[in-house]
């Protein structure tokens, strides 16, 4: 039998570093994009537009913690754009009639309901969480029908706090990091350090692994979907803050891009790996790009093709080098 | 049925081979079977039988070797060419699709519905409708089915892979009837079984695998289990030396760890009772389904029972989630590694995974501690922290080894260990028999399931032997020879102990 002699080629070593750092091709990736869009256009990396970047990029980034929490249990959660409009829309009208405080309190419970609901179906039901949460989400947006012909002739009026959140700056950067920044610390915190976060991993790394370790798997869903719901919320509200027109639609576009946020940013939609810090840098590259195919000037259609085809080329390369035994 | 005997040679496979990677599964199998003749293929576990199925239904390729058919050789690439060849199996698993209705099933292969019909009225299903749903059916009926719907498609060579082991008595005879009928006819028959009073009954001869090779080939006559167990075996039995085994003396009066009473649950496990003391390794021996998954499924809170009782520590306990067991101490190694381990993870979160289950610890994690557990746990086992940052990347013993660490970790109290040794290398094998006696030694009790005989004296200090789903012998570590336990397992203890008490009723 001929020896056989152990190769390394480039390609697996460059993927044992990244495996080992999964953040740091991202990171790459992110300054080259912006290194082009300087090219493109010299002159536009500069504080405002880095502010403006950050500021659009962090209600994306949260959503996105509500697809990488789902996710790494091997699930999704296709509700969270609806629960975050249902928590801007209840706490714009809300906050004329009732005051700041109760009507936030309202908004957020609204998203947790829909939490609990998806919590339930998923982790008691045990209803694919892609059937669950998309039936959740249709289901609440027609509540959110109902409920706007009733609160119809109220305006609607955002917390100050929000608004100041949403719009403000301090030193040249969104105060939206005021909230960002300690939300996105406890989560990369939780996932790696505390009890629940570990169970995530592992539910979807084997289910029946943790059974057998007298895991309920039920429970953790619960409380999954639940929280998955209330940051939806919570994204709803520094949303409404920074768009400051409260629609029936308002997050909904954020809804598919946190998703590809989360896949470009490592998670693997089968569970069991992936990072919060890698989503984060995932939703800014989605936001990079997306001023990049704005100023290309080129017809919609285009860019949407684009988009798409550089999300699943970026995402196919990503999982390629990491993969790789 | 002598002169079918004397016909030809249908199927003659010589110096069949396979490899899995360095596992050599099959070295050197043969097998020479007639018209007209049934030849039962036997072997203890892992000796090759199920490789040398597939390979002669086209399942597997073999690395070398030939097989003929008819005095041609023959190269089969799928199990379809086999069975158009006239070679067909009916395997252990149901092969009907379950949400189709009988009718539905007979289409889609093919096979001719009077012929099956009659058949199934042979082998003694009376009220079959074609437009039965499978899945609505017994085990035993699908199994039937399967018989039937090969047979209605005039099998040269029919292959029957544990054919009567979900099946109660009454259909047994029916089918060993039909499949002798076969045999007259000049049809040839391969099965496979672990039943000696079957095989007894309606086999021709018998040919015997054993670590990959064909080592005999018998006439069945009077008097031949105790040869074949003994080839089976390898000849000369030899006991292993018992290194770091202290079999202790375990006082019997005190309240058993656990106590198992008339337990049943499934197809399989009927009746079964036994005791497991503090500081005890119980051995259970059986051959393949004989019910000890299903046991080790309810203790560990998998499944129900459908009957008996549990008491842990003198207390009825009844698990409805694998979480009740643990809570009552009952922690399971399951016999698929990959059942247990979060290959994807880390060892250390491979460990310390039981001890975050609870929704009281599911803050934030005591780094130090746990470190310090599972540090603990990764020296007791001697686990290799080379590759520690993903599970797969480990070695088969060391991932077996994970396992074990977990429940070492979280404190053992009552181990249930389902065939941990089974693929794993010589090495670890011979760590973990002095782990176990030692965890025995500071009070565990560990309830050990192993496909290798070898292993209960080494580790063990008494052994139940499960057999059809019930005890047919408890044996001392001292009398557990390889030979013992295996006529015990093949449930040949049992007939001498019914010959035995009716001769002593006699006068």
């Amino acid at each position: 039998m001929a020896a056989t002699v152990e190769t390394i080629s480039p390609l697996s070593r460059v993927g044992r570093i990244v495996r080992e750092n999964p953040v740091i091709p991202l990171v790459l990736l992110l300054f080259a994009l912006i290194a082009l869009l300087n090219v493109l256009q010299p002159g536009i990396f500069n504080e405002r537009w880095v502010g403006n970047t950050i500021r659009f990029a962090m209600p994306l980034a949260m959503l996105a913690a509500c697809q990488t929490l789902t996710m790494l249990t091997g699930g999704i959660d296709l509700s969270a754009g609806v629960a975050a409009t249902v928590s801007a829309f209840v706490v714009a009208t809300l906050t004329p009639l009732v005051g700041g405080p109760m009507a936030i309190m309202l908004a957020l419970g609204a998203a947790v309901l829909i939490g609990l609901v998806n919590g339930f179906g998923v982790g008691i039901c045990r209803v694919h969480p892609l059937i669950m949460t998309l039936g959740t989400g249709l289901i609440a947006t027609g509540c959110l029908q109902v409920y706007q012909r009733y609160v119809i002739n109220t305006g609607s009026e955002i917390p100050w706090f929000f608004e100041f959140l949403g719009t403000g700056r301090t030193l040249g950067m969104p105060n939206g990091l005021y909230l960002f920044v300690p939300f996105a610390i406890l989560i990369i915190w939780g996932l790696r350090r505390t009890g629940f976060g570990r169970l995530l991993y592992a539910i979807g790394a084997n289910e029946n692994a943790t059974r057998l370790s007298g895991v309920r798997s039920w429970q953790v869903l619960m409380a999954l979907y639940t929280l998955s719901g209330l940051i939806a919320g919570i994204t709803g509200l520094l949303y409404v803050g920074i768009i400051r027109a409260p629609s029936l639609s308002l997050a909904n576009s954020l809804m598919l891009p946190s998703v590809a946020a989360a896949v470009i940013g490592g998670t693997s939609i089968f569970g069991g790996r992936g990072t919060y810090s890698g989503t984060i840098v995932g939703a800014l590259i989605l936001t990079v790009l997306g001023t990049l195919l704005t100023l290309l000037q080129i017809p919609e259609g285009a860019r949407r093709l684009l988009f798409g085809a550089i999300i699943l080329a970026v995402t196919a390369l990503y999982v390629r080098i990491t993969d790789q035994s | 049925m002598t002169e079918a005997a004397a016909g030809r040679v249908v199927l003659d496979a010589r110096g069949v081979a396979k490899r899995f990677g360095a596992v050599a599964a099959l070295k050197d199998a043969s097998l020479t079977v007639k018209a007209g003749e049934i030849v039962a293929l036997m072997g203890a576990n892992g000796a090759g039988k199920s490789t040398f199925v597939k390979i002669l239904t086209g399942a597997l390729r073999p690395d070398s070797g030939h097989i003929h058919i008819d005095g041609q050789e023959s190269r089969f690439t799928s199990p379809a060419q086999a069975r158009r060849a006239g070679i067909m199996p009916v395997y252990q698993e149901p092969s009907l699709i379950p949400d189709l209705d009988v009718g539905d099933n007979l289409r889609l292969v093919d096979a001719p519905i009077e012929p099956f019909r009659h058949w199934v009225d042979a082998l003694g299903i009376t009220n079959l409708r074609l437009d039965d749903t499978i899945s609505q059916l017994p085990l035993a009926t699908l199994r039937i089915l399967d018989l039937a719907l090969t047979l209605a498609k005039e099998p040269k060579v029919l292959m029957l892979d544990e054919m009567t082991a979900a099946l109660p008595t009454d259909l047994v005879e029916r089918v060993l009837t039909v499949i002798r009928g076969q045999a007259d006819a000049g049809r040839t028959v391969i099965y496979i079984s672990h039943r000696f009073a079957e095989i007894a009954r309606v086999c021709d001869r018998a040919s015997v695998l054993r670590d990959g090779v064909t080592v005999g080939d018998f006439v069945i006559e009077p008097g031949i289990e105790e040869k074949i167990v003994e080839l089976m075996l390898g000849g000369v039995p030899t006991r292993a030396e018992v290194t770091g085994a202290h079999i202790r003396a375990v006082s019997s009066a005190e309240t058993p760890r656990l106590r198992v009473s008339q337990l049943a649950a499934g197809s399989r496990l009927a009746d079964v009772s036994f005791e497991l003391r503090k500081g005890e390794v119980l051995g259970v021996v059986a051959l393949e389904g004989q019910g000890q998954d299903e046991l080790f499924d309810v203790l560990a809170g998998f499944r129900r029972a459908q009957g008996g009782t549990i008491e842990v520590d003198g207390k009825a306990a009844s698990f409805g989630h694998p979480a009740d067991a643990i809570a009552k101490g009952l922690t399971l190694v399951p016999g698929d590694r990959k059942d247990a381990l979060l290959m994807l993870r880390s060892v250390r979160e491979n460990i310390a995974l039981p001890l975050l289950a609870r929704p009281s610890k599911w803050g934030a994690i005591p780094m130090r501690e746990e470190a310090a557990r599972v540090t603990g746990a990764v020296e007791r086992l001697q686990i290799d922290m080379r590759a520690q940052a993903e599970v797969r990347r480990l070695s088969g013993g060391n991932q077996q080894k994970v396992t074990i660490g977990r429940w070492v970790a979280a404190g053992v109290e009552t181990l249930l260990l389902f065939d941990p040794t089974r693929g794993i290398d010589v090495r670890t094998k011979h760590q973990i028999y002095p782990l176990l006696r030692e965890l025995a030694a500071q009070g565990a009790s560990i309830l050990f399931y192993t496909s290798e005989l070898g292993e209960i004296p080494l580790a063990c200090d008494r052994a139940i032997v499960i057999f059809g789903g019930r005890i047919v012998d408890v044996i001392d570590a001292e009398a557990a020879t390889e030979q013992n336990l295996m006529r015990a397992a093949y449930g040949l203890t049992e007939k001498e102990r019914a010959a035995s008490s009716s001769a002593e009723a006699r006068p």
